[in-house]
């Protein structure tokens, strides 16, 4: 039997959702027995594979990487979860939106409030440009099912796979789909 | 005392002339979602959550602002409101900067609860981030507008049980907004009486308590209530 490709993505955000999921503890075991793990920031694999059964998203699209990450996430991918606030909403990621440019806010947080080597960062290259906007992953993409929470925690994350193994897509509902 | 009989839902019930649908729904048990509505202060109908259809009229109306008729026949929970409903609750998340994450009333707000009611797992509209300010000056209070939904619960129960009238409204559309005494400092507000009424009355984190932090901001709304129940019954106002 061919395991279900399952992958994770990591675009803007503090990586609480994936700390999350390693909550999952010993129901990783059994998750491992089901699906093959193509594509993760948990694991060493450099380019996204064709052909994912089902990926989870977190984080939100805040930097030129990102957007190029999720359009391609997006092609090679059957099943697309939005795998917490910041991809469901732009959560934290988004505060600067109201900030303005990303000039305005990266001043305000590298120049201004910054006690030592105050500088703005500038790499090109290795740090990606920003976009004027950060965006909910479904902003930019299709997406086929929502999983909020900040982060969401682990019966909700294991409650949403148990039910994409069996192959139902559906919204979810209830106290699952609560922010924060 | 004149009873009406009217069906929700199918279901006959009676209640007193006097009555709102949703006082006579609540009444009976039957589930009406609200926001603006705060028991024991006068009602507006702002938020439109608790919109219903009547029989026999195209026109949907606010149950908390429409009094009960004879042989009304309503509907308080159908698809085409639930999805009115959502859209509501998207809406306020989309038009304000609702980060329940990083909010004092992350886990007690009604804003939130709403959104789990109204099964809302996203935004469909764009997200306004509009530029919004937080009021500090008050010594034991803030407002943070980025979290304020425009209920005017603070405006309505500063001025009918405070009687203080601290609160207002200014600004039109996108730019309204809450405002203390002539839209200056909170803390510069010579009518504040530091209640905290406000406080308890605010359905998300907009009005806090200063010092609490994230899902701290638990209200007690029962002594809200105590008071409301006590004007009412003249306890404690000498008259």
């Amino acid at each position: 039997m061919n395991k279900l490709k399952l992958a994770t993505v990591w675009l803007g955000g503090c990586s609480g959702c994936h700390m999350s999921f390693l909550d999952l503890d010993e129901w990783l075991i059994d998750l491992a027995a089901k699906v093959e793990l193509v594509y993760s920031p948990l694991a060493d694999i450099k380019e996204y594979p064709e052909g994912v059964d089902l990926v989870l998203v977190e984080g939100a699209v805040a930097n030129e990487d990102n957007l190029e990450l999720i359009k391609k996430v997006r092609d090679r991918s059957s099943i697309l979860v939005s795998f917490g606030d910041c991809a469901v909403t732009g959560n934290v990621t988004a505060m600067r939106n109201p900030v303005g440019e990303p000039e305005s806010f990266l001043q305000r947080c590298y120049l201004e409030a910054a006690d030592i080597q105050n500088q703005i960062p500038h790499e090109p290259g290795i740090v990606p440009t920003l976009l004027d906007r950060v965006l909910p992953v479904h902003h930019i993409v299709d997406v086929d099912v929502y999983l909020p929470g900040c982060p969401p925690n682990a019966d909700r994350i294991r409650a949403a796979l148990e039910m994409l193994l069996r192959g139902e897509v559906s919204r979810l509902t209830g106290e699952s789909i609560r922010f924060g | 005392m004149v009873v009406k009989t009217l069906t929700i839902n199918d279901r006959l019930i009676s209640a007193r002339e006097s009555e709102t649908i949703l006082e006579a729904a609540r009444d009976a048990d039957i589930h009406i979602p609200t926001l603006c509505h705060l028991e024991g202060v006068s009602d507006i109908g702002a938020c439109r959550l608790c919109l219903v259809e009547i029989a026999g009229s195209s026109q949907l109306q606010p149950a908390c602002v429409t009094k009960v008729a004879e042989g009304m026949e309503i509907q308080t929970n159908s698809e085409r409101l639930q999805k009115y409903r959502r859209m509501i609750i998207e809406m306020l998340f989309a038009e304000g900067n609702h980060i329940c994450a990083v909010c004092v009333a992350n886990g007690n707000c009604e804003l939130q609860d709403l959104a789990v009611e109204m099964g809302m797992d996203s935004v469909s509209l764009t997200y306004q981030f509009p530029q919004r300010t937080v009021d500090l000056s008050h010594e034991r209070f803030g407002i943070d507008h980025n979290r304020c939904v425009l209920c005017t619960r603070c405006v309505r129960v500063c001025d009918e049980i405070e009687g203080a009238h601290t609160w207002d409204m200014a600004g039109r559309g996108h730019s309204s907004h809450v405002i203390t005494d002539l839209n200056q400092p909170w803390g510069t507000a010579d009518s504040c009486t530091s209640c905290g009424k406000c406080l308890m009355a605010c359905p998300t984190g907009a009005i806090f308590s200063q010092g609490s932090t994230v899902g701290e901001m638990s209200k007690e709304r029962s002594k809200l209530e105590f008071i409301t129940i006590a004007r009412k019954k003249g306890e404690w106002v000498s008259r």
